[in-house]
């Protein structure tokens, strides 16, 4: 097969309004993103209803700025592909039903993507080199996986989270903290100023599953520790809290990543998600590769965020091998990694 | 001139293919499966069944709202990616507008009512002279009190149709005045070779938007912006 694949990949689950085109699965002709996050910053959160009614003023204009910026039109497109789940199931289903809408008109094949497979493959997107099998950790606001990709396509969780989900500790500690939503960022930002040995926060480990992950009860012990100190009339450093905070989470997924890495013998490392823009978390990470001899790989902040270039990687190789869905694609919010 | 009118604005999902001619065929389903699996799949089973190509649609009318907030996303997304691809206009009919095309040429008032949750309805006010739907009370959101007292108020017969019967009928009995009936069930609910027969004179009024123009109109905000009203208004 020498001919270029060329598919525009529309992503619309939580609050990013994304299309992209992108070619032969890593080269992105187009990535454009609406973020709304300045929408519902003011309710500290992602209000469903709102993302969902912004997407659907957003999206054509967004697939039309994408096509335009790639120099294609829909008749040059092989494929169409948007994300299916997980995610907001309202917000899922404007892109399903646009991608939909879409394909059937162009007679187009139309590729379903998982949101997490997306994440993980913005990484051949800024690693050309990477292939199959590496190990990859995804941390954002709604997910926590430690993935082996054992091929294209093909992945096998390790550990999940039980409870909260990275992102969503940081979310609820940075309101704690008064730092506001988005909480990732401003904690990041915060932590620069702080001390992350001042306080001994939890670092949570389950018993019988050492790759699984619980941040509830990290958060609990930083909502715990505020309240002592306001009780107490200490005054509290939000740097050293936020860096405190952020050094347990940090610790955690990198240990668990190289934990993992040692059990399967794989030496390729990657991080995707939200949360893979951290900072501490990339510098951590790198760190522990680069002493074990592994290779670490990481997308560009950018790629990090949700996007659609990410969903347009996943889709060519999910396209490559046959995956097709029918019109009656339905949004699935609960979709699980490998399950089709 | 062919125009593909979707609705899928409430329980029924319904497609059709419309001209100035004739209901070339309409697909019309009152069913608990979701409209995204609905919708394409009717549309391809009546353009398939019909031998008419996606490419020959010259617009798409869409249920414009209100509604279930989803239900019209789904309509609205499926019409603007097909209207954008095609590169044809999309014609957006209020969703209350439509239910009261469905008794064209009633002698008496026409009352669409909604569920609308929240103890509202969706409604509006119609009458038929000379052939053309006059309205009186343009499509919205109010208690179902308010509409009884309005009906009342105007003294004439009115026949009632819509998904909301069911839910007011003991209101609608114990509190109007004014005679009334119900429109029988091939007649009470969305459908979408209605709605395609409105949207035939809305597109020769000119009245179209293109494919990223469009979106519903809810005729009510989100819970989460009302709650915030409701608590900027307490300070």
């Amino acid at each position: 097969m020498n001919k270029d694949v060329t598919i525009l990949a529309i992503e619309s689950s939580c609050d990013e309004t994304a299309a992209a085109v992108v070619r032969n699965g890593r080269e992105v002709l187009s990535n454009i993103i609406y973020s709304q996050i300045d929408l519902h910053t003011v309710f500290g959160g992602v209000v469903p209803e709102i993302a969902s009614r912004k997407h659907i003023e957003k999206i054509n204009p967004v697939i039309e700025a994408a096509l335009k910026e790639a120099g294609i039109g829909f008749a040059d497109m092989d494929a169409v592909a948007v994300t299916y789940g997980p995610g907001l199931v309202g917000a899922l289903l404007v892109g399903v039903a646009e991608a939909k809408a879409i394909a059937y008109a162009a007679k187009k094949p139309l590729v379903p993507v998982h949101h997490i497979e997306g994440h993980i493959s913005a990484n051949y997107i800024d690693n050309p080199d990477l292939v199959p099998p590496f190990l990859c950790m995804v941390v954002s606001g709604g997910h926590t996986h430690l993935v082996v990709v054992e091929d294209y396509g093909k992945y096998k969780i390790l550990g999940r989270t039980h409870d909260d989900a990275a992102g969503e500790a940081f979310d609820k500690v940075a309101r704690a903290i008064g730092l506001g939503y988005p909480g990732g960022p401003k904690i990041d930002r915060a932590a620069k100023e702080g001390n992350a040995d001042a306080i001994a926060f939890p670092r949570a480990h389950i018993k019988d599953a050492p790759l699984d992950f619980s941040f509830s009860g990290l958060k609990s012990a930083v909502l715990n520790y505020l309240n002592g100190c306001r009780m107490k009339g200490i005054e509290i450093n939000t740097a050293d809290v936020a860096a405190s905070f952020q050094k347990s989470v940090v610790d955690v997924i990198v240990d668990h990543t190289m934990q993992a890495a040692r059990m399967t013998g794989i030496k390729k490392v990657a991080l995707a998600g939200g949360v893979a823009s951290n900072s501490a978390l990339r510098a951590a990470m790198q760190e522990a590769c680069r002493r074990r001899n592994y290779t670490f790989y990481r997308p560009t902040p950018l790629l990090c965020t949700d996007n659609a270039a990410m969903i347009g990687s996943a889709a060519y190789y999910d396209y490559m091998n046959g995956k097709r869905a029918d019109l009656d694609l339905n949004a699935v919010p609960g979709l699980k990694l490998g399950q089709y | 001139m062919n125009i593909l009118a979707l609705e899928s604005s409430g329980l029924v999902a319904s497609a059709a293919i419309v001209t100035e001619e004739k209901l070339i065929a309409e697909y019309t389903t009152n069913f608990k499966k979701t409209h995204s699996q609905t919708l394409l799949p009717m549309t391809d089973a009546i353009l398939k069944m019909t031998g008419i190509d996606i490419s020959e649609i010259d617009a798409v009318a869409v249920s414009g709202g209100p509604g279930s907030f989803t239900g019209l996303r789904i309509g609205s997304a499926t019409a603007k990616g097909l209207a954008m691809v095609l590169d044809i206009p999309v014609i957006s009919v209020p969703t209350v507008d439509a239910l009261a095309w469905n008794l064209c040429g009633s002698a008496d008032l026409v009352c669409p009512l909604m569920d609308a949750r929240r103890d509202q309805v969706y409604t509006g006010i119609y009458e038929f002279r000379d052939g053309k739907m006059i309205c009186l009370q343009q499509q919205e959101a109010v208690s179902i009190l308010d509409v009884i007292g309005q009906l009342n108020g105007l003294g004439r017969k009115v026949v009632f149709l819509g998904d909301g019967v069911p839910r007011f009928r003991a209101s609608l009995e114990q509190n109007l005045t004014v005679s009334f009936a119900f429109a029988p069930v091939h007649l009470a609910a969305q459908r979408a070779g209605t709605l395609g027969s409105l949207a035939l004179q809305y597109y020769k009024e000119g009245r179209t938007q293109t494919a990223a123009e469009h979106h519903p109109e809810y005729l009510r905000k989100s819970q989460a912006e009302r709650e915030l009203e409701e608590k900027k208004h307490e300070k």
